[in-house]
């Protein structure tokens, strides 16, 4: 299945949902693309006009524009989610760096979807890293 | 080469990043990142406010390291989505702490996906004229010869200076750039009974700049942010101390704060006619009136009597026209247009600056009396405007340009 991870740039989620057999839907790879593609020119994520036009699609044209050409990369992975992974509560350098309102509506858009949704909390000891992972595997697994 | 340190937030998704770049590169600077420690709590601590935004934090924490001195630059662009509160706050308190904790120049800006490196491009080289011409920037009086040249977007100024004294003046519409420069400059040089050579040395500034200073081989080609600034304080003679120079254009705005006549902070505002001298021209043709006979009009009328509902160019002065067939008078009316152009200044603009006073009001639009008292009876003091107020693009070019005799 097509597993959306929030956040989505988190290598620790894409690997676990890789391991256990799904298709992660993450930035690392929607990333990758632009940045290597020779068609554009917009450094440093080659994010267009165009793009945060696409970004319209998720939110309205009111809305700051660095938060419509970011819903144009996280959207198109949401539209495609079957299931979804939600890390809440985790470091600002865990994420990605950007704005928290983008954070709020992805999180609102994935819910609105209505897939099978594990939500759990970043660990902060060992013990909670060791549920935390556990919890994940006894998702990933449920999905098969 | 001059490090401009970016602080922003939204840039790469707004997909801009290249147009900041450009503009830098177009004024021979360079945007640097501060290197920060990948943890913000003390920065954020130290800060005193703690957004939500992990962009925001890292903005912060860059602002922190360059207060700190433990990243260097010459210069701070602080960036963030236009319509964004939190950014726009702490865009707002990030300017304050830079400027309370280090001496660098600060210039802030708020973008959208559409923002050009052309509309960056003044405020960078603003930002590098400070650090590269402080020298030049610090000089109080005029020597020798010296012609002046502003090309702005509505009239182009010439002003001829001679041992501190201008000696003589001249503006044309402007038209076609060359075509109006030629037409003013060989009026001054008529009036100040002067051929061009004796000429020593010509200075330009305004939106023609570049054609002028290469078809005059001017040796001082400088934006007008700085060099409005520097003939502000000269005409107004408040060359000393802290001032707040506030020039409402035909096309933008500029609120610029000084020190000793070198700016350290400004704003320019671009985005809504409805905010610029553009608003009360086309109020007073719509009156029927001449744009001087309006700003006499409106300083006769009372400034809170007629209502209005939008600052629009186009719903505003719709408003002004329904006033007029309610029975206001044309002075209320001139005064409420200049009341609201004043009002958006004071509202969108100066807000990203730390007005102090004295506020001397220059440019084309402090000629008209109505708007001058509009803007102090919302800033509660008595702007300055100076004699030749309309000239300061002009005096300043030649001002400076009198240090390359």
């Amino acid at each position: 299945m097509k597993v959306f991870i929030y956040p989505p740039n988190s290598m620790i989620l894409q690997d676990l949902v890789e391991r256990f057999g799904h298709t992660p839907l993450a930035l690392a790879k929607e990333i990758e693309r632009r940045v290597n593609d020779p068609e554009l020119d917009s450094p440093p994520m080659n994010i267009t006009e165009i793009d945060v036009k696409v970004g319209l699609k998720y939110a309205a044209i009111e809305v700051p524009s660095g938060v419509r050409g970011r819903l144009a990369m996280f959207g198109p992975l949401i539209d495609e989610a079957e299931a979804a992974i939600i890390v809440n509560n985790f470091p600002s350098t865990f994420g990605c760096m950007a704005c928290a309102r983008t954070n709020e509506l992805t999180i609102y858009l994935i819910k609105q979807k209505r897939v099978p949704t594990l939500e759990l909390d970043y660990p902060t000891n060992e013990e909670e890293v060791e549920d935390f992972i556990a919890r994940i595997k006894g998702f990933l697994e449920g999905l098969k | 080469m001059i490090k401009i340190a970016q602080l922003s937030c939204g840039n790469d998704y707004s997909g801009i990043q290249k147009e900041i770049e450009k503009a830098a590169e177009t004024v021979g600077a360079k945007i640097v990142f501060p290197d920060v420690d990948i943890d913000f709590d003390d920065a954020i601590e130290d800060f005193g406010f703690n957004p939500v935004s992990p962009g925001l934090k890292l903005m912060v924490a860059r602002a922190k390291a360059l207060a700190d001195k433990t990243f260097e630059a010459d210069a701070v662009l602080i960036a963030t989505c236009f319509r964004c509160a939190e950014g726009a706050l702490i865009r707002n308190e990030l300017r304050r702490y830079l400027q309370k904790h280090t001496k660098l120049p600060v210039v802030m800006y708020s973008f959208t996906e559409n923002t050009k490196a052309s509309v960056l491009l003044i405020r960078m080289e603003a930002l590098v004229t400070i650090v590269k011409r402080k020298d030049l920037l610090a000089r109080e009086r005029q020597v020798g010869i010296t012609m002046g040249l502003d090309s702005g977007s509505a009239t182009t100024k010439a002003v001829i200076m001679q041992d501190n004294q201008i000696v003589s003046k001249f503006w044309h519409p402007t038209l076609g750039v060359l075509e109006s420069a030629e037409k003013a400059v060989a009026e001054a040089l008529k009036l100040a009974k002067m051929e061009f050579k004796d000429i020593e040395s010509i200075g330009t500034t305004g939106y023609g700049r570049y054609i002028l200073g290469d078809h005059y081989k001017a040796k001082l080609i400088q934006e007008e942010v700085t060099v409005n600034s520097k003939g502000a304080v000269f005409l107004a003679n408040k060359q000393k101390g802290e001032a707040t120079i506030l020039d409402i254009g035909g096309m933008d705005n500029k609120a610029v704060t000084v020190m000793d006549g070198i700016p350290d902070s400004f704003t320019m505002g671009g985005i809504c006619a409805g905010a610029s001298g553009r608003f009360l021209e086309t109020t007073a043709k719509r009156l029927g009136l001449e744009i001087a006979e309006f700003g006499e009009l409106a300083a006769k009328g009372e400034l809170h009597k007629v209502p209005m509902n939008s600052y629009c160019t186009v719903f505003g002065i719709q408003g002004l026209v329904s006033a007029l067939a309610e029975g206001y008078s044309k002075e209320d009316v001139a005064a409420a247009a200049c009341r609201s152009v004043a009002e958006q200044i004071y509202q969108q603009q100066l807000q990203e600056i730390d007005v102090r006073f004295p506020v001397i009001q220059v440019g084309g639009t402090s000629l008209l009396k109505g708007l001058v008292r509009a803007v102090g009876d919302i800033l509660k003091t008595e702007p300055v405007v100076p004699e030749n107020s309309q000239y300061i693009g002009a005096v300043g070019g030649a001002l400076l340009c009198s240090g390359f005799i």
